[in-house]
């Protein structure tokens, strides 16, 4: 692990100097901003962006993680029980990650006002795709001889569900929740930039319009913190819950 | 030696090929009769439906006429009566070694202490202590089989339907792994009916061999093993079964008769 912390840690630290020596001799700060300028304005606005904003966006996110997560795990269930529904619903599933999503989150602002819901409509349809996706490919990933064998020892529908697809489905479902938790920061983010009076996104949309490129910044550093932390926290779920892989 | 455990009366088999239109046939008017205690090796040429037989006899497959009989009865369906282990280890990579074995233990809904207590000693004696709680990815082959023969055994069936347990392991390996097979088939008081492709593991293993000779199989070659048991590696060179061996052999390859 600490082994390979070190050279992201190195070409991160590499690119921040960078960008530093980059702003400093620019010098437009309200433009681009250094990144010393940005942490100290992180400082600066701490009250407003800890105590108002940050829950915000994290009441976004987490519902509109939980309400992917119930869905798509849902949907993909119930496709994988029935071939009709599979043949009915998948193409459409599919299809939906066409819609361009930023387009339409007008028309949400329209139907759920500057409620936490326009935003968290947004948010679960641009996760719940990964997760349903992920969890249907891994419960069909079930193998066939397995399922047989588990018949010869006179296993019920049921217990070939339990005991062979959902275990198979769980690294699957895992993959998918990844990418789904880097997605729904984004998601609220975007959300907010359409319509909301609070909230990251919003606060850094609002910055913008003051030209004051550090605030624009610093919201975004937290958007990022926030993406990064439900990543490891999904991953360290994923270590527990599959522990056999990780003897591999 | 007298009951039957095991019995196909005239059964026909052929598979439906869905995108060629065909049928192929696997079995004609098959009959055999399989006794308490006996241990049938079943030999033949690779696709000649050596494991077809498996899946009619665990229930996966049915005849398209005939019926099999297990234990004197005929099933509605056979699923669950019998003990199968499939060519593969099958064992499941998210179980650990105890979890994989007492699968068919939790299958029939048993208590988790029930199931300890049944399943520590057999891993004892199948040599498997010390790696309970292991995966079976970080098992050597022949302990894996080991580890998928048990769960056959803890099946509960007198029947045990082997597909090539031993094809994928080194001569070394195979030959202990043999002994050691007599040894439980004498201890569970099973019957056992062993896939194989190597004809000298069916005259030391069984007391009478199935050979699938030509296709499809109308009437299934059978031949008894003269020798007595314990049997050791040296009594396969008495003459009267190396002549055995070559008629074996011969009927394999299509040259039916010496
Ligand atoms: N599901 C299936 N659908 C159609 N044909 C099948 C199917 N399974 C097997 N067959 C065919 O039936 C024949 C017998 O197959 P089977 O697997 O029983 O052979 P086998 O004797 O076990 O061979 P091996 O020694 O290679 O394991 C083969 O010709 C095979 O191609
Ligand atoms: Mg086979």
């Amino acid at each position: 692990m600490s082994r390979t912390i070190w050279p992201p840690a190195f070409l991160l630290a590499a690119f921040l100097l960078g960008w530093e020596a980059m702003a400093r001799s620019v010098n437009k700060m309200f433009i681009l901003p250094s990144p010393t300028s940005i942490i100290r304005k992180l400082w600066e606005l701490k009250n407003p962006l800890f105590l108002e904003h940050l829950p915000a966006t994290l009441a976004i996110v987490v519902i509109g993680l939980l309400i992917s997560i119930i869905v798509g795990i849902g949907t993909a269930v119930w496709m994988s029980l029935s071939p009709s529904v599979e043949k009915a619903l998948y193409p459409l599933i599919i299809s939906s990650q066409m819609i361009p999503i930023i387009a339409l989150a007008p028309i949400f602002v329209l139907w759920f006002g500057y409620t936490i819901w326009s935003k968290v409509v947004v948010t679960v349809l641009i996760t719940f795709f990964p997760i349903t996706v992920n969890t249907f490919d891994g419960l069909k990933s079930g193998s066939r001889e397995l399922n047989e064998l588990m018949l010869t020892m006179g296993a019920r529908k049921q217990d070939i569900f339990f005991k062979l697809l959902v275990p198979s489905a769980l690294p699957h479902f895992f993959s998918g929740l990844k990418v789904a938790v880097t997605l729904s920061v984004i998601g609220a983010a975007i959300g907010e930039w359409l319509g909301a009076q609070a909230g990251l996104g919003y606060f850094s949309r609002r910055m913008m319009t003051q030209f004051d490129g550090a605030a624009v910044f610093a919201p975004i550093v937290l958007l990022s913190t926030i993406g990064i932390l439900l990543f490891l926290i999904v991953k360290w779920l994923e270590n527990r819950m599959l522990k056999w892989r990780k003897h591999k | 030696m007298s009951k039957q455990v095991l019995a196909f009366q005239d059964v026909s088999f052929s598979y439906q090929d869905q995108q060629q239109n065909r049928s192929i046939p696997v079995l004609h008017s098959f009959s055999t009769q399989v006794y308490d205690r006996e241990f049938i090796t079943i030999i033949g040429a690779s696709g000649s439906g050596k494991s077809t037989l498996f899946r009619l006899i665990a229930g996966l497959e049915e005849p398209d006429s005939g019926s099999i009989l297990i234990n004197g009865k005929k099933y509605k369906s056979r699923l669950g009566q019998t003990g199968y282990m499939p060519q593969k280890d099958l064992l499941m990579p998210w179980r650990t070694i105890e979890e994989n074995a007492a699968l068919p233990l939790e299958l029939r809904g048993w208590r988790k202490k029930d199931i300890e207590e049944k399943v520590r000693p057999l891993l004892e004696e199948f040599g498997l202590s010390g790696v309970e709680d292991h995966f079976p990815h970080e098992l050597s082959g022949g302990m894996r089989q080991r580890v998928s023969f048990l769960r056959t055994v803890l099946s509960g069936s007198n029947i045990l339907l082997l597909d090539e347990p031993f094809s994928a392991l080194d001569a070394i390996t195979k030959l202990s792994m043999q002994e050691w097979l007599l040894d439980q088939w004498d201890k569970r008081k099973a019957t056992i009916i062993f896939i194989t492709h190597d004809v000298q593991e069916a005259l030391l293993l069984s007391d009478r061999i199935l050979i699938f000779a030509e296709k499809p199989v109308c009437s299934l070659q059978e031949v008894a093993v003269p020798l007595a048991r314990p049997r050791r590696l040296k009594d396969l060179d008495d003459p009267a079964v190396l002549e055995l061996k070559d008629h074996l052999l011969a009927q394999l390859r299509g040259k039916v008769g010496t």
